[in-house]
């Protein structure tokens, strides 16, 4: 770096382009701000332009936003998208199947942070390792190998058969069920990394106090342990209610046809129908949907930052 | 003591429910029987017949390749990225930066493939680039997710950091690219590392951006991975996924190994 610094064309360059007021230290900051408006904000406007396009057989299979000068955009897609019950329902179901795991999620991945954040070093640091290692490893894969375990003849009803718990197989492949046992398997650490983080620095004299002044266990809990780690609870369910609601890989491979996931929607409409402008519509209406959730997040994000 | 009880037994569930369906991959690669609940037996039969597919070894050769590339990119970037973020007081458009950084993290995966597929057509109609779409597409795409991933990394390492070497460096004289390469990335060079390999990771995993940007002659491991699991269980999957899990177990051990013998010395 040395002799870079010290040669001449390079100096010369830095003299170049000081002469038109740009510094060094702006060129620095241009280069991920330049990436990121190419290829993260302008992707949303061009979305945002062709959902309020026709679909046209042509290439590509839109039509075009400016014509002679004026600009020819419907509303159309957006109303398609209001009157025909499949994207509606989708919607729903998006929300409920996303809520509903987020909940499950919360309800085992919170005794689990609990418990990690209570085990004493070293075990401590190896029980989060574990909690971390499915990540490094094919998400792809880990929700396949669910299709072997919970298939009609699958490793789950061959163990309940041969324990005599049931005598016909479960029906848990290509139903709702398997999709929510797939997102809370998928996004359980998500929940739990957070959890820990905040339940870790929980102050055990809080709880201390509370029992010498009367309190019970489940009263203590409810009303300290609860409340002070409402950021992490906040942070860990928007990790998971997130992504859920536009999950694709997890209700193609273990939901049935009838499984309706705004995420399977947009993917069918655009590589099964070749609808642009109804995907494109279909992906503006899931943004709005996330906005709440992303700016709950961002709250209990920068709350617990800060202690 | 019944509190003292339901938490191991919890969590001791939870993990059983993480690791369960990778135990159950594991086993079932080495299953002769085609059919997955019937047992024919230890064989290595699959391994075999995955290392003579050419459809995966095409397939993985394509994500290797865009998988370092993207999380090469991804790491200078996001570094950059972290650096304006916490070393560069209040610059302008420093909000919208710290917004399009994070924004990458939490948006859905079917909006960013569909969103960049657009721009890339859009793109090429206005302009004529990208001519097509291929790797160079995927790479693009997968450099913008993961540079958010490394930006939070890095910033994270940043912020931990002591900057008064930094300083200490400055008020002796050496210019900021002098500090930025003789101390600074020397200190942050773990976090550059787990970026590296967190990306990486997240582009040779990616299924569903990768679906969207790609062409003709480009198709990644999980999306011939997808393609063949779609139609049911195939025992050779339970191999490539047997392997992926050796090599990181591998990669952990020895990491886990390294970082205890740092803490003890």
């Amino acid at each position: 770096m040395t002799a870079l610094q010290a040669s001449t064309p390079w100096r010369k360059t830095a003299a170049f382009l000081a002469r038109f007021g740009l510094t060094g230290r702006m060129l620095v900051i241009a280069v991920p701000m330049i990436w990121l408006l190419v290829f993260f904000l302008l992707p949303f406007l061009v979305v945002l332009k062709i959902s309020m396009a026709e679909p046209m057989i042509a290439r590509p299979p839109y039509s075009p936003l400016f014509v002679d000068g004026s600009i020819k955009a419907t509303i159309g897609n957006y109303a398609y998208l209001w009157e025909d019950t499949l994207y509606i329902n989708a919607y729903w179901s998006s929300i409920k199947i996303a809520f509903f795991s987020t909940v499950l999620a919360l309800l085992i991945g919170y005794p689990m942070s609990y418990y990690i954040a209570r085990t004493p070093e070293p075990k401590r640091s190896l029980l989060l390792l574990l909690i971390v290692l499915p990540f490094w490893t094919s998400f792809l894969l880990r929700v396949y190998a669910w299709i072997g375990i919970l298939k009609t003849k699958g490793v789950l009803n061959m163990l309940l058969m041969k324990m005599g718990v049931i005598d016909q197989p479960l029906i848990i492949m290509q139903t709702d069920v398997a999709v929510y046992i797939g997102i809370v398997y998928t996004y359980l650490p998500f929940m739990i990394l957070p959890l820990y983080a905040n339940l870790v620095k929980l102050d055990d004299a809080l709880l201390e106090a509370s029992a010498d002044l009367g309190a019970g266990p489940i009263s203590t809990f409810f009303r300290i342990t609860i409340p002070l780690s409402l950021p992490g609870i906040i942070a860990g369910s928007m990790l998971v209610f997130i992504p859920a609601i536009g999950e694709f890989v997890i209700p193609a491979l273990l939901g049935g046809p009838d499984t309706l996931m705004i995420g399977k929607v947009l993917w069918n409409e655009f590589f099964s129908n070749r609808d642009w402008p109804v995907a494109s519509a279909v992906a503006i209406a899931m943004l709005v949907l996330l906005v709440i959730p992303i700016m709950l997040l961002r709250m209990a994000q920068s709350k617990g930052g800060d202690t | 003591m019944k509190r003292g009880l339901f938490l191991p037994i919890v969590s001791f569930l939870g993990f059983l429910f993480l690791y369960i369906p990778i135990v159950s991959l594991v086993i079932f690669s080495f299953n002769k029987s085609k059919l997955v609940t019937v047992w024919g037996g230890w064989s290595t039969k699959w391994y075999g017949e995955l290392l003579n597919d050419p459809q995966i070894l095409g397939a993985a050769w394509i994500s290797l390749k865009i998988g370092v590339v993207s999380a090469t990119l991804a790491t200078v970037l996001g570094t950059i990225a972290a650096m304006v973020l916490t070393r560069f007081g209040r610059v302008r458009g420093r909000g919208l930066l710290t917004g399009m950084v994070t924004a990458p993290l939490v948006m859905p995966e079917v909006i960013t493939g569909l969103s960049l597929l657009l721009l890339f057509v859009a793109m090429e109609a206005t302009f004529g680039w990208p001519a097509g779409r291929g790797m160079l597409t995927i790479i693009i795409a997968h450099t913008t997710f993961c540079m958010a991933y490394v930006a939070v990394v890095v910033q994270s390492r940043l912020v931990d950091m002591d900057d008064s070497i930094e300083e200490a460096a400055s008020d002796l004289g050496a210019k900021p690219m002098r500090v930025f390469f003789d101390i600074t990335l020397p200190m942050i060079a773990p976090a550059l590392i787990s970026g590296w390999l967190l990306s990486f990771t997240l582009s040779l995993d990616d299924l569903v951006i990768a679906s969207f940007v790609s062409g003709p002659g480009a198709s990644t491991l999980p999306m011939v991975i997808f393609s063949k699991v779609r139609l049911g269980v195939t025992p050779e999957i339970n191999a490539l996924a047997t392997l992926i899990v050796a090599v990181v177990a591998i990669g952990i051990s020895i990491s886990w190994f390294f970082m205890r013998k740092k803490v003890k010395t």
